[in-house]
């Protein structure tokens, strides 16, 4: 199974260098790979409804239990036949779509990389690995959303549906690592038997809401739907694909996923059903009052996808399975939808149901799709939304008494918003009068209206032979939700009964909807007025907030001040430090095993005192360095004293040249400039004075403790033994330690180079002057 | 800078102050000492005589830019660290000949290490100070 | 003794500190150098000072038979002497090609806000 998921990852990295060649007729070479992988998944179905699971387990960091542990069910391959089937239609259709645009090897590559991070999440069979496709969908769709790079609307868009859904990966992530930790496994199949340790477990709530976060924010549920009206920015065929059949189905996926691990809890059940049914409601309002097609349907995908939530928060038996179903019919008829509204947004260069009409002359085979798709999500009898429709209201009504009627109400207000809405999508565009600016109108090549007629007519085909889908795959898919064989046989024949007069009362107020409802520029304006409360204006004002903050921070921390930097970090240091030496205690002085003083080093150590006040102290650049290289050599001193011939000698050497090194280069500049106030100096002598003091008070701390030798006395002892010498220090340097010396060199040898190359690259561009 | 004293003094300041790095290095297995010190050494040694000839002519007596010494002197630390490995023993096994040579002493191969440090740092502190000096 | 290296290298960070501080480019380097120092004789001190006895075995025998100084302290402040004497090398040059091209030896100068950013 891993192969399904690298083509695509190889072929989009092989779209950068040989992205000129598919830009020319070899263009047609780019479906074939979803079309392979379809029928790979295809192939797996009759494997996949015996009930058996297909695994395959590659290691990779098997350390931190993070590997490729892939895992075909029924869920997984539903959601794999829509990704690459659906893939399948839009490469087709893409493909002629972005005919000659500049970018469109760019197109496919993030195309194909969003197919492949797809397939890798719902394949995933381990957490890690499912969080790393996942975020990769996010970085995929935030490539695709900001495609026309050039428009600002598009890289604001992107950068909001980036922040929103990467933002609910991070909590995701939180909340998978927690599960994962308790159950101590991370993969995904172990993890249905810890069912009821997670569920018991203290922090059962905090990893539910970190799960809810991430799924919510992917699937565009209240108050985190406000992300995908912006996402249809991108071109079409990537609406169609991500922001309707697959990628904002990921957090439906990832619910109905962990329904069997973390689920069958009020908490659960209670938060999904408030959130899904928020959100269908609405959404599907919403919709009605959009102008622009592709807003109509984004909001009636939200709206969908809450009605997904709501199912799973219904969580019977009879919601599953209309969770199962209707998770099709939504990415078929959606899909067609979409890719009309492409179609007709290419040819008329508008969008504006308001504007457009009569388009059936022109366009008869995309209406035809079109109406089908509309009737499926219309719910028309004999479609596959009939039967979606029917299973929700069954959900519903069986639901507990009491919510019964209260479940079915919103359900049918929802699916009233839908019916409207998929009619204005799907039918308004069509009917009436043909504008005369229209009539120049013609049909597009074939590969873009035959994959929509093709995944409309699906709609009905499997509305007419329920039994093929729910034998192949909703079967399974719902038992993989339940996580328990659950029952299930899909008809398009339930009886005269309540469900029957729900969905044709349903069909019969939604049409009376549409044709009553006129959408209009002011009703629009009314709605969006409404909209100064939205989450979406919160979440603004929140990263204006953000934004304002971090200048301050910026002006008052990050000024371009080196010493101000330094005074920062050195006051936060002294702090620590200080906190430190405060907890441990009073420093006690071992006075009886300190060594004698005698008065020559006392005279050393006030000529070095005197130096270092010079070097403070002075205005002259040659006397500070004079200064410094005393000190240096009194350090030199102090090292002969104190039985180190080979430091006095090197600190003796180095001193030398490195005073050499400053005259050579000093001469030559300006004396010290000194405008800094009186005040600052003070404020600078306290701060450094008082590091002095914490750093002597570190050592005097130190000083105390017992000296622990044993790697010293190693040294000692075997110095002659061992390595044969006398010196232990340089043999410490030459054989003990010997690797560290040699870096130590190459470390040299670097800076000598650096010097090198610095010098010679001024006169280079002198030269050039 | 250019004194006839100073001048005078270095052409036998540099022999000596050299032969005196190389007495440094020899014997800094066993007494201070060693390839630090005798390479710093050696490079004030050719400091001093650039002081008082110019730096054009102390190139003139290294006839090779100093730069060069530092591959050399690096190649000869891997080598001698790496050395054991023919007679497989784990790298940086210390090797020493049998008996002992005359002036020099016991050769092993933490001499050589110890003339590759010699001879990296002389490189590298004369080619820092000559190229300031020679670029100025 | 111990006490007066002690006071020594508290007088030396503060000195670094302070130089540090300052926005001269060469008094910050002084300043990094002082601080080398300053970080050489905490480190000498951390180790048991003693008077008279490098770590170097007599002619005679082959192992100590003495006490002798701590020979570790003082291998890594070798060490640390000649890395220093690299940085600072490689700053000074730093340091004159910055004055060869903006020809200023303050920090201040450096300093190139570019409005547009903020």
């Amino acid at each position: 199974m891993l192969f399904t998921v690298l083509t695509g990852l190889i072929t989009s990295s092989l779209l950068v260098p040989f992205g000129k060649i598919i830009k020319t007729k070899w263009s047609i070479l780019l479906p074939v790979i979803p079309i392979t992988l379809f029928l790979f998944f295809l192939w797996h179905v009759p494997v996949v409804a015996n009930g058996t699971n297909v695994m395959q387990h590659l290691p990779w960091v098997p350390t931190l239990g993070v590997n490729f542990d892939f895992r075909l069910d029924g869920l997984s391959l539903l959601f794999a036949l829509l990704i690459t089937g659906i893939g399948t239609a839009i490469f087709f259709y893409g493909r002629s779509y972005l005919k000659g645009h500049v970018y469109f090897d760019r197109f496919f590559a993030y195309l194909l990389l969003f197919m492949s991070a797809m397939l890798g999440l719902v394949l995933a069979n381990n957490i890690l690995t499912l969080f790393v496709f996942w975020e990769l969908t996010s970085i995929s769709s935030f490539f695709l959303i900001g495609f026309n790079n050039d428009s600002k609307e598009s890289r604001k868009s992107a950068i909001t549906a980036l922040s929103i859904t990467g933002l609910g990966g991070f909590f995701l992530l939180a909340g998978l690592v927690l599960a994962g930790n308790i159950a101590n496994t991370f993969i995904i199949s172990e993890l249905f038997a810890q069912h009821d340790k997670l569920v018991s477990h203290p922090l059962y709530p905090l990893i539910v809401g970190l799960v809810f976060i991430g799924a919510f924010t992917k699937s565009a549920q209240f108050p985190f739907h406000f992300w995908l009206p912006g996402a249809m920015k991108a071109p079409t065929p990537v609406s169609a694909y991500l922001h309707s059949a697959t990628m904002v189905k990921a957090g439906i996926y990832l619910l109905a996923r962990f329904t069997p691990v973390l689920g069958s809890t009020d908490l659960w059940n209670t938060t999904l059903m408030v959130v899904g049914g928020v959100t269908m409601v609405y959404a599907a309002i919403h919709a009605l009052f959009r102008t622009d097609l592709k807003s109509i349907l984004a909001y009636s995908t939200i709206s969908a996808l809450g009605i997904l939530t709501f199912l799973l928060g219904v969580g019977t038996r009879e919601a599953i399975i209309a969770t199962s179903v209707f998770i099709l019919v939504h990415a078929l008829y959606k899909a067609t939808l979409f890719m009309v509204t492409g179609i007709i947004d290419h040819e008329t260069h508008t969008r504006d149901i308001t504007k457009l009409s009569g388009l059936r002359n022109v366009l008869m085979p995309v209406f035809i799709a079109a109406l089908l798709a509309a009737l499926s999500s219309a719910g028309l009898p004999l479609s596959f939304g009939f039967i979606g429709k029917d299973l929700i209201y069954e959900a519903t009504l069986h639901y507990e008494e009491n919510w019964a009627l209260w479940l079915t109400t919103l359900a049918v207000i929802t699916n009233v918003g839908l019916v409207a809405a998929g009619f204005m999508a799907g039918i308004k565009p069509f009917t009436g009068k043909l504008p005369q600016k229209f009539e120049q109108v013609h049909l597009p090549y074939k590969s873009m209206w035959i994959p929509p007629l093709i995944l409309a007519a699906l709609g009905f085909i499997f509305g007419i032979f329920p039994g093929i889908t729910g034998d192949y795959f909703n079967h399974q898919t719902a038992n993989a939700i339940a996580g328990e064989n659950t029952d299930m046989q899909l008809k398009i024949w339930h009886g005269f009964n309540t469900v029957l007069i729900l969905s044709l009362a349903t069909l019969a107020i939604g049409t009376v909807v549409y044709l009553f409802n006129k959408p209009s520029e002011a009703k629009l304006k009314a709605i969006e007025r409404l909209n100064k409360i939205s989450p979406e204006r919160i979440m603004m004002s929140f990263g204006q907030g953000i934004k304002r903050f971090s200048v301050l921070y910026t002006n008052n921390i990050h000024n371009g001040y080196l010493r101000s930097y330094h005074l920062k970090i050195i006051l936060f240091a002294e702090l620590l430090l200080a906190y430190k030496l405060w907890l441990g205690g009073p420093i006690q002085i071992d006075y009886e095993n300190l060594t004698p003083l005698s008065w020559y080093e006392v005279g050393i150590v006030a000529i070095l005192i005197g130096a270092l006040y010079i070097v403070v102290t002075t205005k002259s650049r040659l006397t500070s360095v004079v200064s410094t290289s005393v000190i240096g050599y009194c350090i030199c001193l102090l090292f002969v004293f104190y039985s180190a011939p080979d430091l006095a000698m090197t600190q003796f050497t180095i001193d030398t040249l490195t005073t050499v090194l400053f005259v050579l280069v000093l001469y030559k500049l300006p004396p010290f400039i000194n405008f800094v106030r009186r005040e600052i100096l003070i404020r600078d002598a306290i701060v450094a004075l008082l590091f002095g003091i914490i750093i002597s008070l570190i050592a005097l701390r130190v000083l105390y403790e017992p000296n622990k030798t044993e790697i010293s006395d190693f040294y000692g002892e075997n110095v002659y033994l061992l390595a044969k010498g006398k010196n232990v220090v340089n043999t410490i340097l030459v054989d003990f330690r010997g690797i560290d010396t040699m870096f130590e060199t190459v470390v040299l040898a670097i800076a000598a180079l650096g010097v090198y190359s610095l010098i010679k690259l001024r006169l280079k561009s002198s030269e050039k002057e | 800078m250019k004194s006839a004293i100073l001048q005078t003094a270095t052409r036998y300041l540099l022999p000596i102050l050299l032969l005196f790095s190389f007495f440094l290095l020899l014997r800094g297995h066993y007494y201070p000492g060693g390839g630090f010190v005798g390479g710093l050494v050696a490079s004030i040694a050719f400091v001093l005589h650039s002081f008082a000839n110019g730096t054009e002519n102390t190139m003139k007596i290294l006839r090779y830019k100093p730069l060069s010494l530092i591959p050399i002197g690096l190649a000869i630390l891997t080598v001698s660290a790496t050395l054991p490995l023919l007679f497989g023993l784990p790298p940086m096994t210390g090797l020493w000949l049998e008996e002992p040579i005359p002036v020099i002493g016991m050769i092993g191969s933490a001499l050589f290490f110890d003339i590759g440090v010699y001879l990296v740092v002389i490189g590298v502190v004369l080619t820092i100070l000559f190229t300031i000096a020679l670029n100025d | 003794m111990e006490l007066l290296l002690i006071l020594i290298l508290g007088l030396l960070f503060a000195g670094g500190v302070y130089l540090i501080l300052r926005r001269s480019m060469v008094k910050l380097l002084l300043g990094i150098i002082l601080w080398g120092n300053g970080a050489n004789i905490l480190i000498f001190v951390l180790g048991k000072i003693t008077k008279g006895s490098p770590p170097v075995i007599d002619e005679a025998y082959k192992v100590f038979q003495d006490i002798y100084a701590d020979p570790i302290p003082q291998a890594l402040i070798l060490t640390a002497i000649v890395i220093s004497f690299g940085l600072t090398s490689f700053a000074i040059v730093l340091l004159k090609r910055v004055y060869a091209l903006v020809d200023s030896d303050d920090l201040d100068d450096l300093n190139t806000p570019e409005e547009e950013d903020i």
